[in-house]
C-alpha cells in the first residue's frame, strides 16, 4: 500500500482498498501505555467476506454486495442517485431537510472540524476519516450529478468525482466510520455539522438501498419492533428476569423489594435499554432500590417494545426511528403515567426526549425526564441519604454525547456525584465538549468481522487515553481500585470492551459502571458493598 | 453603458439574496438537532447546559437570555469567535477579511449617503459644513481602511490555502480564483482613487447617477474598470460559496440553537402533524412505498430484507 496522500477521487478507483491502517501509525497512548502494542487489524479472508465489499479500509461493519454484472453495477449507482434525490425533497425528508440542506450549503473547507473529530486524529490523520472527506465527496456527488450545469462546470467547482459502484460502496462504508459524536459540528465556525450529513448518507442507503448494519436494522430496530427487544429478551422471559433481580437484590442488599411493572397510573414510567437486563442487571437493581427507598410511585413496562428504550433508528433510519418512538409513546400512554424516565442511556434520552419532541404529537405528548433530574433531585433534597465514605476511592465521569452535546444535560450527574464520591476526577475535555467513547451511533453493539479491532484501536483510542489521564501517576501507580462512571449502556459497552482489549483491569485497575450504583454503594439504608470490585 | 452593468449587477445580487433566504425559509419542521451550548438558556449557557437538567422541566417557565445569544451573535459577527477558538490561523486573515468587507459594506453606505446630500444640496467635502464633512472623512476612513483590509485578508488566505497540503484536496480552483478576483478588485480601486479619485467624489458622483437614473459624467478609465470590476463582484459573491452570512444565519437560529419545545396545540404540532400526511417516496423493503408517513409508522415494516 502507498503511502501517498489519499484524495477525494480515489474513492471512485478501482483499486483493491483505499486505506489501510498500520499499527505504527496510531498515535501512542499515556502512560504507562507507551509500549503498549497494538495488534495489527485482522484481515477478512474471502471466506467470510462473501462477495461483500471491503475496498475502503479492510474493516468491515456493513454489508455491501460487489455487483457482479454491469446491469448490477449500473442499478446500484441508479438506486444511490435516487436515493440522494430523495434526500433533497421535502416529502421524503422534512424530518431533516433544513438542516441537511444547511450543512450542505455552507462548508467553506476550512478545516477546522478534522482536528475536533478524535477518529481522525487516533487513525494518525487517515485522510478517508477526515469529516470533511465524507462530507465533500457527497456534495460534490450533488453538485456534478444534481445541479443542471454540475457536469459543465464541475472542473471549476471542484465537482469532478465519478460516481461509480465503487464510489457509492465506500460511501456507505465511510458513514460507518464516524460515530455522530458531533464534536466537529461544535467546532466548525460556520455551524456545518457533518455529523449529520453521515448520518444522512446512512440513512439514504438504508431507506433507498436496504443497506444498514445487520445490528442496528435486522438484528435492532426489526427485532424489537417484533419481539420486543433487540437482546432478544422476550415479555415471557423478562418475567424471569425481574424474578432473578429480586433475588439478587436480597442477595446483595438484605432487601425485599419487588419490581413493579405495568403499574397505571404512576409517577413514572421507567424505560430501560434492555442490554442492562443481561449485562449489567445491578443497574436495573439499583435504580428499583433508589426508587422504592425514596417512596416513588413508578414502575417498568412489559409489553413489547416498553421495557427496552433503545432505538438504532437514531442511528441510520428516520422510519424505524419513529416506529420505535411512537411505540414508546403509545405504551406510556396506555398506562397512564404522569411522566416518562430514562435510564442511563445516552441514545434513548436523545430519541426520546429531544426527537421525540417533535413525534410525540397531540394525545402521545406525555412529558419526558432525564434520570439524571430525578435522581439529582432525590439526592441533594436527601431523600435517599449517602455515606460518601463509602465511595472512597478515585472516579471519573464519563459525559455520552447524546446527553450532553446533543441534549445540554450535564450538571445534574455531575452534583450527584460530587456529593457521593469525594474522590471525583473530571477528565479533560468534559461536559460539553467530551470526547466520544469511540462506541457511538451503534458502534458499541457491533462485533462482528475485525469491525471491534477498529473499535477499540481507532475510534475509542481516544477515550482510552482520556481514561488513563483522568488519574494522577500515583493513583495509575498505585493500583487502588478506581471507577469509570459511565452512565449510558451503549457507552458502558465500549468501555468494557477497551478496558479488556487493553487489559486496564489487570495493568491498572480500571473498573467501570453507571451512576446508580455508586448511589446504591453509598446508601446508608442499604448494607455495604453493593459494588462488587469484579470485572465483567 | 457600465451604470447598466451596475444596475444588473445588483439586481442579480438582490435576486439571488433573496433566492437563498427563500429556499431556506420555505423549508419544512425538521426534527430537533440542536447542539450545546445554547447562548439562550439563561445561567447555563456557559458550561452548555439546557432546561433538560431540571425536574419537571415542562411545569416550569422557561428562562432564556437573549442578550446573551445577542452578546454572541456579536461576537461571532465581529470577532468571528469560533475561528478564533478553534482555528487561529485561518482567524489571523478571516478576520481582517470580514472587517474590510464590513467597512467597505459601510463606505458603500456612506457614498450612498453622500450621494443624497449631494442631491440635496448639502455639499460633501473637507470643507462643507459639520454633515458633510462629518460624512466625507467618514467614507474616506471606510472606503481605505475597508480596501486594505479586505485585500489584506484575502491574500492571507489565498497564501493558507495554497500553502497547506492537507488543505489543498479540498480546494476547488473556484476559491483560490473567488480570493484573486477579490485582489484583483481592491488593487483596482485602489489605484484609482489613489490616482484619479482620493477623495471618492467622482464614484459619489456615480452613485448619484445610479440614485437618481441620470447620465453618468465622463468619468476617467481607470474608473470605468474599478467600477465594473466591483459590479461583477457584488453580482458574483451571492452566487457563490462567499455569502455564507444567509446560511450561517439560518443553522444557528434554525438548528443549532433551535431548541423550541413543542407543546400540544403549538404551531409546531400543527405544522408538523400536516407533515406527517405526506407520502413517502422511499423504496427500501422494509418501507410501504406511497404510504402516508402517519400511517407508515405506525406499522412495523414488511419482511424485513435488509441487513
Ligand atoms: S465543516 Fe466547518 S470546520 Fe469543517 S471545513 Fe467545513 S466550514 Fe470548516
Ligand atoms: S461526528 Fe464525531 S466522529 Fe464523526 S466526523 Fe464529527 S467528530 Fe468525527
Amino acid at each position: 500500500m502507498s503511502k501517498r496522500p489519499t484524495k477525494l477521487k480515489d474513492i471512485s478507483k478501482n483499486t483493491e482498498r483505499l486505506h489501510t491502517i498500520l499499527s505504527g501509525d496510531l498515535p501512542p497512548l499515556p502512560y504507562p501505555y507507551e509500549d503498549w502494542e497494538d495488534k495489527p487489524i485482522s484481515e477478512i479472508p474471502e471466506s467470510k467476506r462473501k462477495g461483500k465489499d471491503i475496498s475502503l479500509d479492510g474493516v468491515m461493519n456493513l454489508s455491501v454486495p460487489i455487483p457482479k454484472t454491469e446491469g448490477e453495477k449500473a442499478e446500484m449507482v441508479a438506486k444511490f442517485l435516487s436515493g440522494l434525490r430523495k434526500l433533497l425533497t421535502q416529502e421524503n425528508n422534512w424530518t431533516f431537510l433544513e438542516p441537511f440542506l444547511l450543512s450542505l450549503d455552507n462548508c467553506v473547507k476550512c478545516n477546522t472540524c478534522s482536528e475536533a473529530c478524535p477518529i481522525f486524529e487516533m487513525s494518525g490523520r487517515a485522510e478517508i476519516y477526515r469529516p470533511l472527506f465524507r462530507s465533500d465527496i457527497l456534495r460534490r456527488i450533488i453538485k456534478k450529478y444534481l445541479s443542471p450545469t454540475g457536469k459543465l462546470t464541475a472542473k471549476f467547482t471542484g465537482a469532478d468525482i465519478d460516481l461509480n459502484w465503487e464510489t457509492v460502496a465506500r460511501l456507505a462504508q465511510l458513514s460507518y466510520r464516524c460515530t455522530l459524536c458531533r464534536r466537529c459540528a461544535q467546532a466548525c465556525p460556520m455551524g456545518v455539522d457533518n455529523g449529520l450529513i453521515t448520518r444522512e448518507i446512512r440513512k439514504l442507503f438504508s431507506q433507498e438501498l436496504g443497506i444498514a448494519p445487520a445490528e442496528l436494522h435486522k438484528e435492532g430496530t426489526v427485532k424489537q419492533l417484533s419481539t420486543g427487544s433487540s437482546t432478544g429478551i422476550s415479555p415471557v422471559a423478562l418475567m424471569d428476569l425481574f424474578e432473578f433481580m429480586e433475588e439478587d437484590i436480597t442477595d446483595r442488599t438484605g432487601m425485599n423489594i419487588k419490581i413493579p411493572f405495568d403499574k397505571p397510573n404512576a409517577d413514572i414510567l421507567l424505560l430501560h435499554n434492555a442490554g442492562e437486563f443481561l449485562s449489567w442487571p445491578e443497574n436495573i437493581e439499583a435504580f428499583a432500590i433508589i426508587f422504592e427507598m425514596a417512596g416513588i410511585n413508578w414502575t417498568l413496562s412489559s409489553e413489547l417494545v416498553g421495557y427496552d428504550s433503545v432505538n438504532y433508528g437514531l442511528f441510520y433510519d428516520d422510519i424505524q426511528l419513529a416506529r420505535v418512538t411512537l411505540k414508546h409513546a403509545e405504551i406510556a400512554k396506555k398506562l397512564g403515567v404522569k411522566k416518562v424516565v430514562i435510564g442511563e442511556c445516552g441514545h434513548a434520552h436523545k430519541a426520546i426526549m429531544a426527537i421525540g419532541d417533535r413525534i410525540w404529537l397531540d394525545g402521545v405528548n406525555i412529558p419526558r425526564e432525564s434520570c439524571f433530574a430525578t435522581l439529582e433531585d432525590l439526592i441533594l433534597n436527601e431523600r435517599i441519604m449517602i455515606d460518601p465514605e463509602r465511595n472512597n476511592f478515585p472516579v471519573t465521569l464519563h459525559d455520552p454525547c447524546n446527553i450532553t452535546r446533543s441534549m445540554g444535560i450535564i450538571q445534574p450527574q455531575r452534583n450527584i456525584i460530587k456529593k457521593i464520591c469525594p474522590q471525583f476526577r473530571e477528565m479533560t475535555p468534559h461536559g460539553v465538549n467530551n470526547y466520544c467513547c469511540g462506541g457511538g451511533s451503534g458502534f458499541a453493539i457491533m462485533q462482528s468481522n475485525n469491525f471491534p479491532d477498529w473499535r477499540y484501536q481507532v475510534s475509542g483510542r481516544k477515550k482510552f487515553a482520556q481514561l488513563l489521564n483522568a488519574f494522577t501517576k500515583e493513583e495509575i501507580d498505585s493500583k487502588t481500585n478506581k471507577y469509570v462512571c459511565a452512565p449510558c449502556s451503549n457507552c458502558k459497552g465500549q468501555i468494557r470492551d477497551l478496558l479488556t482489549y487493553y487489559d486496564a483491569w489487570d495493568k491498572v485497575r480500571l473498573l467501570y459502571g453507571g451512576l446508580v450504583e455508586l448511589i446504591v454503594n453509598g446508601m446508608t439504608d442499604v448494607r455495604e458493598g453493593f459494588l462488587e470490585w469484579e470485572f465483567h | 453603458m457600465i451604470i447598466f452593468l451596475t444596475y444588473f449587477s445588483l439586481l442579480i445580487a438582490f435576486v439571488a439574496i433573496v433566492a437563498k433566504v427563500f429556499k431556506y425559509i420555505t423549508t419544512p419542521e425538521h426534527l430537533r438537532w440542536e447542539l450545546y451550548p445554547v447562548p439562550h438558556e439563561k445561567g447555563r449557557s456557559k458550561y452548555g447546559g439546557s432546561y433538560f437538567e431540571e425536574l419537571d422541566w415542562w411545569s416550569k417557565p422557561r428562562r432564556t437570555d437573549m442578550f446573551n445569544e445577542l452578546k454572541e451573535m456579536a461576537e461571532e459577527i465581529f470577532l468571528l469567535k469560533g475561528v478564533y477558538r478553534n482555528n487561529k490561523r485561518v482567524w489571523k486573515s478571516s478576520f481582517p477579511f470580514h472587517i474590510g468587507m464590513y467597512l467597505s459594506i459601510g463606505w458603500l453606505v456612506l457614498l450612498l449617503i453622500g450621494a443624497v446630500l449631494e442631491g440635496n444640496g448639502i455639499a460633501v467635502s473637507s470643507s462643507a459644513g459639520v454633515i458633510g464633512r462629518v460624512i466625507y472623512f467618514a467614507t474616506l476612513i471606510f472606503g481605505y481602511s475597508g480596501l486594505i483590509l479586505t485585500g489584506i485578508g484575502a491574500f492571507g488566505l489565498f497564501l493558507w490555502r495554497i500553502s497547506n497540503s492537507e488543505q489543498r484536496i479540498y480546494n476547488a480552483p473556484a476559491d483560490y480564483i473567488n480570493l484573486i478576483l477579490f485582489d484583483i478588485v481592491i488593487l483596482i480601486s485602489l489605484i484609482s482613487h489613489f490616482t484619479v479619485d482620493s477623495g471618492f467624489s467622482i464614484i459619489r458622483g456615480y452613485v448619484h447617477s445610479l440614485l437618481t437614473f441620470s447620465t453618468v459624467k465622463s468619468i476617467p478609465g481607470i474608473m470605468e474598470l474599478e467600477i465594473v470590476l466591483i459590479s461583477l463582484l457584488i453580482m458574483y459573491i451571492p452566487l457563490g460559496r462567499m455569502s455564507h452570512f444567509v446560511a450561517k444565519y439560518f443553522l444557528y437560529h434554525s438548528v443549532r440553537w433551535n431548541d423550541e419545545p413543542n407543546e400540544r396545540g403549538s404551531k409546531i404540532e400543527k405544522s408538523l402533524m400536516k407533515l406527517l400526511q405526506s407520502k413517502v417516496g422511499w423504496s427500501a423493503p422494509h418501507i410501504q412505498t406511497e404510504k402516508p408517513w402517519i400511517e407508515l409508522v405506525k406499522e412495523t415494516g414488511d419482511e424485513q430484507k435488509t441487513d
